[in-house]
């Protein structure tokens, strides 16, 4: 009965929440309403939902999102950097391939997602077999010690909330 | 409103600023396609972020309740930008047989999902 009334209930949350921030003010009236949504919307959309992952490790999921806001900070000045003082032509802008331990699709695509927007990187396309990330590297002039700091800094962090 | 706090969101409006006019001139600047993906999606993150702090640091100040719709703006961005930004570098990857010819290879027996034979006519 509980798994047919809230079919997925980290949406549920997700959209009361969305839905309080959205009117700006937790009145009563908007609780209820959001409450009502965040029952009503998983229930409509439960069909395109195939799997439902599990969350695990709340901490780590914690310390995942402010390393992630520090990192953004950290390569927006990196980047401006980059962009303001470096002539174009001494850029080592090259390639890289991420093997992937992860398998969970959402994992690999909060992955692909983090490594856009963390220093110099930006995600470019998944290996047809889904296991291995092409990664495009703005200034790498140490190639393996970038896969290498990408596997150990985000990946392990996502295996262990998603797996 | 107080001074300080007037100085706050005006410190905090020119960060933004000075972020975002550094995305566009990458975007302006940088040599090539897939390194001038790099300033739109990281220096508009931080440029865009300090705005929506700003608007949240100003309006908390004038209204006198907590303004938080602004996170709501930061979250679809980032849920956004990454996603168009590999939209962009694919189908990039998919026109330019020079670019095809930079990428590293998958170190598996299947090639990237993009240059993949059977899924397009790479042309």
């Amino acid at each position: 009965m509980r798994a047919r009334l809230l079919p997925h209930p980290l949406l549920t949350l997700l959209l009361i929440l969305v839905f309080i921030f959205l009117m700006n003010e937790a009145t009563p009236g908007v609780v209820v309403l959001g409450i009502v949504l965040g029952i009503v919307i998983p229930l409509l959309t439960a069909p395109f939902w195939p799997g439902r992952p599990m969350l695990k490790a709340p901490l780590t999921i914690a310390s995942y999102v402010l390393i992630v806001l520090w990192d953004i900070v950290r390569s927006n000045i990196e980047v401006a950097g980059i962009i303001l003082f470096r002539p174009a032509d001494r850029l080592r802008t090259r390639y890289v391939t991420v093997p992937l331990d992860i398998v969970t699709p959402e994992a690999i695509a909060v992955l692909a997602g983090t490594i856009t927007m963390t220093p110099g990187t930006v995600s470019a396309d998944l290996s047809a077999d889904g296991r291995a990330l092409l990664v495009h590297c703005l200034d790498a002039g140490d190639p393996e010690g970038a896969v290498a700091a990408i596997k150990a800094r985000y990946e392990s962090r996502l295996k262990r909330i998603f797996e | 409103m107080n001074p300080v706090i007037e100085a706050v969101v005006a410190a905090l409006i020119l960060v933004g600023a000075f972020f975002l006019l550094v995305g566009a001139l990458g975007l302006a600047r940088l040599p090539n396609m897939m390194s001038r993906l790099h300033g739109p999606t990281k220096a508009t993150t931080l440029g865009i972020g300090s705005l929506l702090i700003a608007s949240i640091v100003y309006f908390t100040a004038t209204r006198g309740s907590f303004s938080v719709h602004e996170l709501l703006i930061t979250l679809f961005l980032f849920l956004t930008a990454p996603v168009s930004a590999q939209m962009l570098a694919k189908a990039h990857l998919l026109r330019s047989r020079e670019e095809q010819s930079r990428v590293t290879p998958t170190g598996r027996p299947a090639d990237w999902a993009t240059l993949a034979k059977g899924t397009h006519d790479a042309s």
